[in-house]
C-alpha cells in the first residue's frame, strides 16, 4: 500500500526570533521579486534618474536653496509646536469665508462625512485630483463599499492616478503614481476604457484621456482634492498640479471637498514662497509646477468661479500622536518624492515592495508611525541608512535617523525578537571585554577552518547564510591586527 | 604629533593588512602612532539594529579605553566607524549630559584617515612615494560622504599616486548596499544594490576598486568574487602605502 507523505508544513515562524542575521520577512521578499523584474527595474531607473538629474540642475541654479531648506525646517518646527492654535486659526478663517470645517480623527470619519454629503447632494459623479491623504485612507474604495446605495462614480482625474484606478492598481510613487507601468501596459488599460484599440503613442492616449475626463469634469456633482499646503492666516488651500485637472475639480462642480492632513498647515502666506520654491524643484525638477491653485472658501458674491459649497476636512489619522515625540519631524514632509528618487533601495524595489500607500524612505518612516509600530515591522529595516534621503529632503528631515529611532523603538517595545536580543547581549558583553573579544576571535578561527575553500568561507546553512547566499565571505585573518602590532610593525 | 589608532573590528579581524598600511603611512609622515590595545568595536552593529542600550555600553568601553591614552588625534581608516564616534555617540548619549560631553570631546578628535592626511598633516601621495599600476574607481562610503563631507580628500590623495589612473563611474553617490546588518536582514535587496554598483564599475573599464571603508569593500568584493570578477579591491591606505606593493 502506498503511503502518502504528509505535505510539508509551511514555515510561518517569525524568523526574526532566530538571531541577528536572519532575513526580515516581507520587504526583502517583495523587493527580491521587484529587483528581478527587468521591465520594472528599467522603468524605475528611467524615472528616478530623470527626476534626480532635473532636481540637481534646478537646485544647483538656486543659490538660496540651502537657506530655504533651513527656513522650511524652522517653519514646520514652529507650526508643529503650535499646531492646535494654527488649526483653530485655519478653521476660523475658512468658516469666516462661508466654508465648512470638519475635524476627522481617522479615515472612517472622512468617509462618513463625504458619504453623507454626497447623499444630501444627491451626488452621482465625484471627480478627484491627486491626493495621497485620500489614498492613505482608501477613500474611493470605502465610499463605494460603505455607500453602495448611492451608486457613486468616483473618477481620479490625474492621468496617472486615473490609469491606476482603471487597472485596479495602487500608486507606486508619491509623484509618479504609475512609473511602474510601461507604454504597452498603459495602452492596453486605456484601450480597455475606450472599448477600442488605441495606438501606443502618448499623444493619442492623452487625447483620449482628455476627451473622456472632460465629460466627467462637466458632469461632476462633487470635486475632491487634497492640499499641498493650508495657509492658516487666510484659510487658503494650495494645490499644485501639472495637468490642470486640479482646477477643473475645484471650480466646476458645485461642491468642493478638501481632505487635508493636519500637518500640511503653514502659518502665513509669506511662508508659502519658501515651500513653493522647494517643492517642484525637489520633486519633478521644475522651477514651479504648471498650475499652483489657491482656493479660499466657496464662491463669494461677485466672484466668477469656485464651488457653491466648500468643505475642509482636517484629518488626523495618527498624526497628532507624533507631536512632541522624537518622531515629530516625520510630520514636516511636503510629499515631494525626492527621497524616493535618490534612495538606492527604492531604486531597486520600486514602491509596491513597501506594501503601503507611502513608499521609499518617508514611507518606511511614516507607515509604522501612522498605523502603529507593531504594523509594517519590516519597513524600518528597509534601508541601508545611507542618508541620501536626508540629503535630498527639501525640509531637512533626518529620515535615516528616524529609521534608527524606529528600530530602537521596536527593541524597546519587545518587537525585535528574543533571538536578536540575546545575540546583541552577547555582542555587548564581547565588545566590552578585550579578553572575551580575543577568545571569540580565536574560537572563530577554529570554527571556520573546516569551511575554508578558495580563500572564502563556504556557504553553509546557519548564521552566515544571509551573507553567503549571494556573496563570498572573507575568512578571519591568520593574525589579527592586534597580534601583528604586538609582534612589531 | 601623536595619534591613537582606532582600528575597526573587521579590519582587525579580517583585513589587518589595512591597519598595517595605516601605521606605515603615519610613521613615514613622522607621526607617532599608539594603538590602545583595549579597543574592540565601536558598537555600530548594535546601534544600527536599534539596540541602543547595548551600543551605549560598547561606546562607554571605547571612551574608557581611549580616554586612558595621551594623543592629539584618533585616526581611523573608516568613515563609517569614525562617524559612529563623532556623530552617533553624542546622539546615543544625548540625554546623559556628562557622558554626552565626553562623547563630544572624543568625537572632536576623531579623524578619518584621508581627512587626517590631507587636512591635518597636509600630506600628498608624492610625500608617501605611492605607486600603483592600474585604472581605478573610488567608492566614497556613505558616512564619509554625508556625515563627514569627505569628497575631495581621498581623490586628492589618489590623483597624486604615480601610475594610477582614477576614472569616474556613473551614480558614484549610490550606496553599495552593505548597511551593516541590512546586508543580512535584506540580503536580496542588498545584493541587488551591489549589482548596480558592479554594473557601473564594469562600464567604467576600471580594473581596481578603492574605498576608504573596508566594510563597503568587503561587501562589493564578496559580490564581485561570487559573480566571477577579478577586479582588484583595495583600501585607500593600501594604495598609498608603497611597501604594500599596491596591495596583495
Amino acid at each position: 500500500m502506498e503511503t502518502k507523505k504528509p505535505p510539508r508544513q509551511r514555515d510561518t515562524r517569525d524568523r526574526r526570533e532566530e538571531g541577528i542575521v536572519s532575513p526580515v520577512e516581507g520587504f526583502n521578499e517583495r523587493g527580491r521579486k521587484a529587483a528581478g523584474d527587468k521591465a520594472l527595474h528599467d522603468a524605475i531607473q528611467l524615472f528616478t534618474h530623470k527626476s534626480v538629474a532635473g532636481r540637481n540642475a534646478v537646485l544647483n541654479a538656486l543659490p538660496e536653496a540651502p537657506e530655504l531648506r533651513e527656513r522650511a525646517y524652522g517653519i514646520k518646527q514652529r507650526t508643529m509646536a503650535n499646531l492646535d492654535r494654527y488649526l483653530e486659526q485655519m478653521a476660523d478663517a475658512v468658516e469666516d469665508r462661508g466654508g465648512n470645517v470638519f475635524f476627522a480623527d481617522d479615515g472612517e470619519d472622512v468617509v462618513r462625512y463625504i458619504g453623507e454629503l454626497a447623499r444630501r447632494r444627491g451626488a452621482k459623479v465625484i471627480t478627484k485630483s491627486k491626493s495621497m491623504a485620500t489614498e492613505e485612507i482608501e477613500l474611493n474604495h470605502r465610499l463605494e463599499e460603505d455607500y453602495a446605495d448611492l451608486d457613486l462614480e468616483i473618477v481620479e482625474t490625474d492621468l496617472g492616478e486615473w490609469i491606476a484606478q482603471l487597472a485596479g492598481d495602487t500608486p507606486s510613487h508619491i509623484v509618479g503614481p504609475i512609473l511602474h507601468m510601461n507604454l504597452e501596459r498603459v495602452t492596453k488599460i486605456l484601450s480597455g476604457a475606450a472599448g477600442e484599440n488605441l495606438p501606443p503613442n502618448v499623444q493619442a492616449l492623452a487625447a483620449f484621456a482628455r476627451k473622456r475626463l472632460r465629460q466627467k469634469f462637466l458632469t461632476a456633482d462633487v470635486g475632491i482634492t487634497g492640499a499641498n499646503f493650508g495657509v492658516a492666516e487666510t484659510g487658503t488651500i494650495v494645490t499644485v498640479t501639472n495637468e490642470g485637472n486640479g482646477r477643473l475639480v475645484t471650480s466646476v462642480p458645485p461642491v468642493h471637498v478638501v481632505v487635508m492632513g493636519i500637518e500640511k498647515l503653514i502659518p502665513r502666506f509669506e511662508d508659502l514662497s519658501v515651500f513653493t520654491r522647494l517643492l517642484a524643484r525637489s520633486g519633478t525638477g521644475q522651477e514651479l509646477t504648471v498650475y499652483t491653485n489657491f482656493v479660499t472658501g466657496p464662491r463669494a458674491e461677485g466672484e466668477l468661479d469656485g464651488a457653491e459649497e466648500f468643505h475642509l476636512i482636517l484629518m488626523d489619522n495618527g498624526r497628532s500622536k507624533l507631536l512632541g515625540t522624537p518622531f515629530e519631524e516625520a510630520l514636516y514632509c511636503i510629499r515631494c518624492g525626492a527621497c524616493l528618487n535618490v534612495c538606492p533601495v527604492y531604486r531597486q524595489t520600486g514602491g509596491h515592495a513597501y506594501g503601503s500607500t507611502y513608499s521609499g524612505p518617508i514611507g518606511a518612516v511614516i507607515t509604522p508611525l501612522l498605523k502603529g509600530t507593531d504594523e509594517a515591522k519590516d519597513l524600518p529595516h528597509a534601508s541601508s541608512l545611507c542618508g541620501a534621503c536626508w540629503e535630498a529632503c527639501p525640509v531637512g528631515i533626518p529620515l535615516h535617523d528616524l529609521l534608527l529611532k524606529l528600530r530602537n523603538h521596536q527593541v524597546e517595545e519587545g518587537l525585535a525578537g528574543k533571538g536578536q536580543k540575546a545575540a546583541f547581549k552577547v555582542f555587548e558583553n564581547t565588545m566590552k571585554s578585550p579578553a572575551l573579544y580575543n577568545i571569540s576571535r580565536k574560537a572563530g578561527r577554529l570554527a571556520q577552518k573546516p569551511l575554508l575553500k578558495d580563500g572564502s568561507v563556504k556557504p553553509v546553512p546557519g548564521p552566515t547564510s544571509g551573507w553567503t547566499g549571494s556573496r563570498d565571505l572573507p575568512p578571519l585573518a591568520k593574525k589579527s591586527f592586534r597580534e601583528l602590532w604586538k609582534e612589531g610593525i | 604629533m601623536r595619534v591613537a589608532l582606532f582600528v575597526p573590528c573587521y579590519v582587525d579581524l579580517i583585513t589587518p593588512e589595512v591597519g598595517v598600511s595605516v601605521v606605515r603611512l603615519l610613521r613615514k609622515l613622522g607621526v607617532e602612532v599608539i594603538y590602545p590595545e583595549g579597543q574592540t568595536c565601536c558598537g555600530q552593529p548594535a546601534f544600527n539594529s536599534g539596540f541602543f542600550d547595548e551600543a551605549r555600553s560598547v561606546a562607554r568601553h571605547f571612551l574608557d579605553v581611549f580616554e586612558g591614552e595621551r594623543f592629539d588625534y584618533v585616526v581611523c581608516p573608516s568613515g563609517s566607524c569614525a562617524t559612529m564616534v563623532s556623530h552617533y555617540y553624542p546622539f546615543l548619549l544625548e540625554e546623559r549630559p556628562a557622558e554626552r560631553e565626553r562623547a563630544e570631546a572624543m568625537g572632536g578628535r576623531v579623524r578619518e584617515l584621508s581627512d587626517f592626511l590631507v587636512n591635518v598633516v597636509g600630506a600628498n601621495a608624492g610625500d608617501l612615494g605611492a605607486r600603483y599600476e592600474g585604472r581605478a574607481v573610488f567608492h566614497t562610503g556613505c558616512h564619509g560622504r554625508r556625515e563627514l563631507g569627505l569628497l575631495e580628500e581621498p581623490r586628492e590623495l589618489l590623483e597624486g599616486v604615480e601610475g594610477l589612473e582614477l576614472v569616474e563611474w556613473p551614480n558614484e553617490e549610490l550606496c553599495c548596499g552593505f548597511g551593516g546588518t541590512f546586508s543580512v536582514k535584506m540580503p536580496d535587496v542588498s545584493t541587488a544594490m551591489a549589482d548596480e554598483k558592479i554594473k557601473a564599475l564594469e562600464g567604467s573599464g576600471a580594473d581596481t576598486l578603492i574605498s576608504g571603508d573596508s566594510s563597503c569593500l568587503m561587501h562589493l568584493a564578496g559580490r564581485l568574487r561570487r559573480t566571477g570578477h577579478d577586479t582588484r579591491v583595495l583600501h585607500l591606505a593600501q594604495v598609498l602605502d608603497p611597501e604594500n606593493g599596491g596591495g596583495k
